[in-house]
């Protein structure tokens, strides 16, 4: 199983109206890897990520995931994937965890008290349990988030930006928690802008550019300069010269 | 099916449970509610001839702008923090997640009434519970209203224009509804006989399934990019 | 730049000359109204225009069902058009009908069930530009537009029938009805192909119309195109 394609993605198109935003991006992901999306802004990443999260739709091409097609078998995928967006997705007038405990319900998670309880050990926030999400630091609204996707144990981990107006220690936490989940051997996919955050964590590097994947690597085999010359150099490539544009 | 109740109920409960703790949509629908009737009060002059024909009036049109208030709070929570993403992510059957909002904000407009209606009664010395019948009229009327409120209020707070929009787009619609909840309630207040009444909780029955079928229908449509 | 298919320019001339006729025989041809006199005149366009306004309303349903099931964008310029054109046209058959009720029925308004829903129309599809205009994504617009485009039509007949309860009275021209209701009149033969060949005429425009709405959307569609081409 280790060599299994988990996450298929080819010649996906995404249109806007009249402006298209994805334009025949082709994406695999194995079982087990920890795939960061880095580019710039208005790439198309987080339009990437709703429509692998089966919240948008393909304009056309094929998605999909752990052998489910979206947008035809959504609920299935559904039950397989866990979205952390940079939104934190929680009721600020619930509690911890009773938030949780409303998302278990909903993804029909079995003995669900036990599996909040090792949640919430997981993210650290076993203390605060019974304290409303209104109160909350962004941080630990974050880390409640990474729980509330990781409840159902599900086999993908989509992540959007998780690092986003976050402080050094909350973010150190987090890592520590997306290292807890990758090291049980779920894939990952997140977005990103910090690239020495994630040179430390994902096993593969992809970059986004105006629609595309436009280059890739695996950590092992990554230049000695390091991720950001990388990253640089894919951009530049990516970036057609002026007259080719007009 | 079990898993369309569970997820429908927990949807329900969360509902609930939040508004149980912030009590924001309920006190706010019940202080609009009162300052309605009082405007009303100094705006018709409700002397006792005036009421009797006009409290069934009265009364739908405290519930209709109070309700109004209820379905923007309840579905601008779940846009606002993303919730209704959340609640997309799900792997549950998308009409379980109307149909959850729906009931939840039905029981809103309910405890408003459970509250409005002896408020009425003692501001204005009528009992308003003397007839039972009433109380089955408030409960269709709200559930027609409910159901198409519920779905056009996912629709306007995803627009530019939220906070203006949910009023405008449901009013026309759901004319029928209300035209029929006001002359059943005036019949029963009025103790007009059953049989002039019971057209019109026929008709209020019949819009309730119709309104409640479509919205079923195409609530996949309102939420589904 | 596409040019206008032939078929377009041979619709248009149609519609031309059958307005011509209706208009030549409403004024030329039938014979004025004993009772009412010259104003029941308005009664031709008054009614064509209720029908192209219906047909209108109609039309957009369709196009929203259509537009959810397919999710091709122009189904959405079918409905965006149709209730242009049905509101509009349901603007001049209520002004018409005022300035026919006025000597007849002595007001420029009751609150008699036709009206009333015509009005209440007009409300509901004003409701559904302001909610597009809310909207800055084209997709979910289109969407938006089709789900209340489809619960307004079901709405309507809801409304007519609840007012319907109450006393109409509004004459029922066609299909006979109560004689006694006030301003209702029996159609002479000059009369009856009058009032068919408006509706002939009116349906025409309607078909013209619509057909240039969506020439014009999607041609704006294509500008739209080309500016982020330019911008890119």
């Amino acid at each position: 199983m280790q060599d299994s394609t988990l996450i298929e993605v080819s010649r996906l198109l995404k249109r806007f109206g009249p402006k298209v935003v994805l334009r025949g991006l082709d994406f695999h992901v194995r079982q087990g890897e920890f795939v960061a999306l880095l580019g710039p802004n208005g790439a198309g990443k987080t339009t990437f990520l709703r429509i692998l999260a089966s919240l948008s739709a393909p304009s056309a091409g094929r998605v999909s995931v752990a052998g489910c097609d979206l947008p035809r078998q959504a609920t299935a995928v559904r039950q397989k994937l866990g979205v952390v967006s940079h939104l934190p997705l929680l009721y600020g007038d619930l509690t911890a965890e009773e938030n949780l405990r409303f998302y278990g319900r909903m993804y029909g998670v079995d003995a669900l008290e036990k599996r909040v309880g090792e949640v919430l050990t997981l993210v650290g926030l076993t203390s605060r349990r019974r304290d409303l999400v209104r109160t909350f630091s962004r941080g630990m609204q974050q880390r409640l988030a990474i729980g509330r996707a990781i409840l159902h144990d599900p086999e993908v981990l989509l992540l959007d930006e998780p690092h986003t107006g976050l402080d050094q220690d909350a973010c150190e936490m987090l890592d520590e928690v997306l290292m807890q989940v990758a090291a049980r051997g779920r894939t990952v996919v997140m977005t990103s802008h910090d690239l020495a955050r994630v040179e430390e964590m994902a096993s593969r590097f992809d970059v986004l550019s105006r629609g595309r994947i436009c280059s890739s690597v695996r950590r092992d085999a990554l230049p000695p300069d390091g991720l950001l010359a990388f990253y640089r150099r894919a951009l530049a490539e990516a970036t057609p010269p002026v007259e080719e544009a007009l | 099916m079990r898993g369309f109740l569970r997820a429908l109920g927990a949807v329900v409960w969360k509902d609930l449970a939040a508004e149980l703790r912030s009590r924001e949509l309920l006190s706010s629908m019940l202080v609009f509610a009162l300052l309605v009737i009082f405007i009303f009060n100094f705006a018709l002059e409700l002397d006792a001839v005036a009421r009797a024909n006009v409290t069934s009036g009265v009364l739908w049109v405290t519930f209709v702008f109070a309700g109004t208030l209820g379905l923007n709070r309840s579905l601008a929570v779940e846009k606002d923090r993303g919730c209704l993403d959340g609640l997309l992510l799900a792997p549950v059957d998308r009409t379980a997640i109307y149909f959850g909002k729906a009931i939840a904000n039905l029981v809103f407009m309910l405890v408003v009434a459970a509250i409005v209606l002896p408020v009425y009664s003692i501001l204005y010395n009528v009992n308003l519970f003397a007839q039972g019948g009433l109380l089955w009229v408030i409960f269709l009327g709200a559930e027609g209203y409910t159901a198409v409120g519920t779905l056009l209020a996912a629709m306007a707070v995803q627009a530019r224009t939220r906070d203006i929009l949910l009023p405008i787009l449901l009013f026309p619609v759901v004319i029928p509804v209300l035209v029929a909840a006001v002359k059943a309630s005036s019949g029963y207040l009025q103790r007009l006989p059953m049989e002039e009444i019971l057209p019109w909780l026929q008709l209020l029955l019949a819009y309730d399934v119709i309104f409640t079928s479509i919205a079923f229908m195409v609530f996949e449509s309102v939420v589904e990019e | 730049m596409k040019s206008q298919p032939r078929l377009l320019i041979g619709l248009d001339v149609v519609t031309v000359l059958v307005m011509a006729v209706a208009t030549y025989m409403v004024f030329g041809y039938a014979p004025i109204e004993r009772v009412m006199g010259a104003v029941q005149k308005v009664f031709y366009f008054h009614v064509a225009a209720g029908w192209v306004g219906m047909l209108g309303f109609l039309a957009a349903v369709v196009a929203g069902v259509a537009y959810l099931v397919s999710r091709k964008p122009v189904w959405d310029l079918v409905g965006l058009g149709a209730i242009e054109i049905g509101l509009t046209f349901m603007l001049i058959n209520i002004i018409t009908g005022s300035i026919w009720a006025r000597p007849i029925w002595n007001t420029w308004w009751t609150w008699d069930p036709r009206l009333t829903t015509a009005t209440i129309m007009e409300l509901l599809y004003a409701a559904y530009l302001m909610l597009r205009q809310g909207i800055e994504d084209p997709e979910r617009r289109a969407r938006f537009g089709a789900v209340y485009a489809i619960i307004g039509f079901i709405s309507v007949p809801l409304t007519f029938f609840s007012i319907r309860i109450y006393r109409t009275i509004h004459p029922v021209v066609i299909g006979g009805g109560d004689p006694t209701v006030s301003g209702s009149f029996s159609m002479t033969p000059a009369m009856g192909a009058t009032f068919a060949v408006s509706l002939v005429a009116f349906s025409f425009l309607f078909a013209s119309l619509l057909w240039h709405r969506i020439r014009l959307g999607q041609l704006g569609a294509r500008v739209e195109q080309m500016k982020l081409k330019l911008t890119e």
